[in-house]
């Protein structure tokens, strides 16, 4: 799932949920989490 | 006074345990209303201890070190037949059946338990805000916060009750209010002292460890946790040719102008003593806060996913929000994160394969001031949260044993602190290059 699919998705699940307190949350856990895909470390399949 | 002086004047008759025990007992009461730094205080469970404990050595049994010591334990730990609030009325009513490990080991020490202190709920946050009994406040400065998760420990033991606290540390719990109320705060090997016991916020990253006045002291304790009370502390190394490594580049980035002169001045002294300090880099610096989140948040997350569907109006809104947040983390991204904790685990071991102890600093800022949620660094506006864990948390995603100690004070009276950082499963050579480093470091 890309990044965007998923804050797409989370954020419409906590708005159902009654929670759109998490959608500033939610964001700022996007940043984090596309950092954390960038990062290096990460295998690949093609390489 | 330390532990080792009370020892002495135990044994020299100058005072009793039951002596200590109610000066710990009356000012544990006197501070409440200024520093809210107790849950619960145990006044009769600690006189009968107390009663105990001085029949015992009346009687020629002296159970060492920690016989009749006042403690304080942060209320994430069970202690047989009280309550563990963890902080939150999600626990309503969850009496403890057993001592904790931890804590039965502390018993077991000859350790007098004076009360549960307050904490963070569940100890998701570092400034011990959000807590269902009301927030612990700093005895430098009742305005600003003590820290947390472990802030009413640290609060409590900074105001002069009890010789030592027990805390938890998961992004830094007992570093952090540790370095905000100038105390020695330790933060062990990951599992070398039991978890069982304790409410969990991540099974992957919980400490437990002491704060207390001096690195003695934090050894003695740590022995005792680890069920050893009769282990003296190690001898201080030699600081010539200590060798230190610093990772200025993102641990040195962020700091607040007196934290910052006052690790210099640290290094100096440490150089001019002659130390070696080489300047060293952790390349996956900047991966360190996106790894932890994602451990953390789903760690949280599935230890709590059945009271928040249940109760969520018992959690507070702001530590609810967080559970929430990690039950949208993906699998794939929890297991980039683990890849991403390989990393730096072998990273932080390869700088300290040339190195006794990596330094740097505790607390980026001195201790913040409570409600606020932002704070200028360096002429830029940071959240308070992320600046707090941002020297901290590296070690407990990699487990290598890190502790504070006091440095000096900023020119607003506050306090900053040193961390030093070990080898795994090398926390007495840690206590080691501690116990040489207070000596010149703390003031």
């Amino acid at each position: 799932m890309t990044i965007q699919a998923w804050l797409q998705s989370a954020v419409a699940d906590a708005e159902r949920r009654k929670l759109p307190e998490l959608k500033a949350l939610l964001e700022a856990l996007a940043r984090s989490l596309t950092a954390l895909r960038a990062a290096d470390f990460n295998d690949h399949a093609n390489h | 006074m330390h532990i080792e002086e009370f020892a002495r004047r135990l044994r020299a008759r100058e005072t009793t345990v039951e002596q200590a025990t109610n000066e710990a007992l009356r000012r544990a009461e006197a501070e409440q209303s200024r520093l809210n730094a107790f849950i619960r205080i145990m006044h009769a469970e600690a006189h009968q201890q107390a009663r105990g404990l001085d029949q015992e050595l009346a009687s020629g049994r002296d159970r060492g070190p920690l016989h009749g010591i006042p403690v304080t334990i942060k209320d994430i730990l069970d202690i047989k037949g009280v309550a563990t609030t963890a902080a939150s009325n999600v626990r309503e009513g969850s009496i403890a059946q057993r001592d904790c490990p931890a804590v039965a080991h502390l018993r077991q020490a000859g350790a007098v338990f004076i009360g549960k202190t307050n904490l963070h709920e569940f100890a998701f946050g570092t400034t011990n805000e959000d807590s269902a009994f009301g927030p612990a406040r700093n005895p430098f400065d009742p305005s600003r916060s003590p820290g947390g998760s472990s802030g009413g420990s640290a609060a409590a033991l900074a105001a002069g009750i009890g010789l030592a606290t027990i805390g938890t540390d998961t992004g830094g719990s007992i570093r952090i209010p540790a370095a905000a109320c100038g105390l020695v705060g330790l933060k062990p090997t990951l599992g070398e002292v039991s978890t069982e016991g304790v409410v969990p916020l991540s099974r992957t990253m919980d400490h437990v460890g002491p704060l207390t006045r001096s690195v003695a002291d934090a050894s003695l304790v740590f022995h005792a946790l680890l069920g050893d009370p009769a282990k003296s502390p190690p001898p201080p190394v030699p600081l010539s040719g200590l060798r230190l490594a610093v990772a200025r580049k993102y641990f040195c980035d962020l700091l607040d102008d007196g934290v910052r002169n006052e690790f210099e001045a640290a290094l100096d002294r440490l150089r001019k003593a002659g130390a070696h300090v080489d300047d060293i880099e952790i390349h996956h610096a900047n991966d360190i806060a996106p790894i932890y989140l994602s451990l953390v948040l789903a760690d949280g997350a599935a230890y709590h996913a059945t009271t928040l569907e249940a109760m969520p109006e018992k959690y507070s809104p702001a530590v609810r929000l967080r559970l929430e947040m990690g039950r949208y983390i993906l699998a794939e991204d929890y297991v980039r994160a683990l890849a991403g904790r390989e990393v730096l685990t072998r990273e932080v071991d390869a700088a300290l394969g040339q190195h006794d102890a990596l330094v740097l600093p505790t607390l980026p800022i001195p201790a913040p001031v409570l409600g606020a949620s932002t704070v200028e660094v360096d002429g830029k506006l940071e959240s308070i949260r992320n600046v707090m864990l941002r020297l901290t948390q590296l070690f407990d995603v990699t487990g290598h044993p890190a502790i504070a100690i006091p440095m000096g004070m900023t020119t607003a009276g506050l306090p900053t602190s040193l961390q030093l950082v070990g080898g795994r499963q090398q926390t007495d050579a840690l206590l080691r290059v501690a116990l040489a480093c207070e000596r010149l470091i703390t003031k």
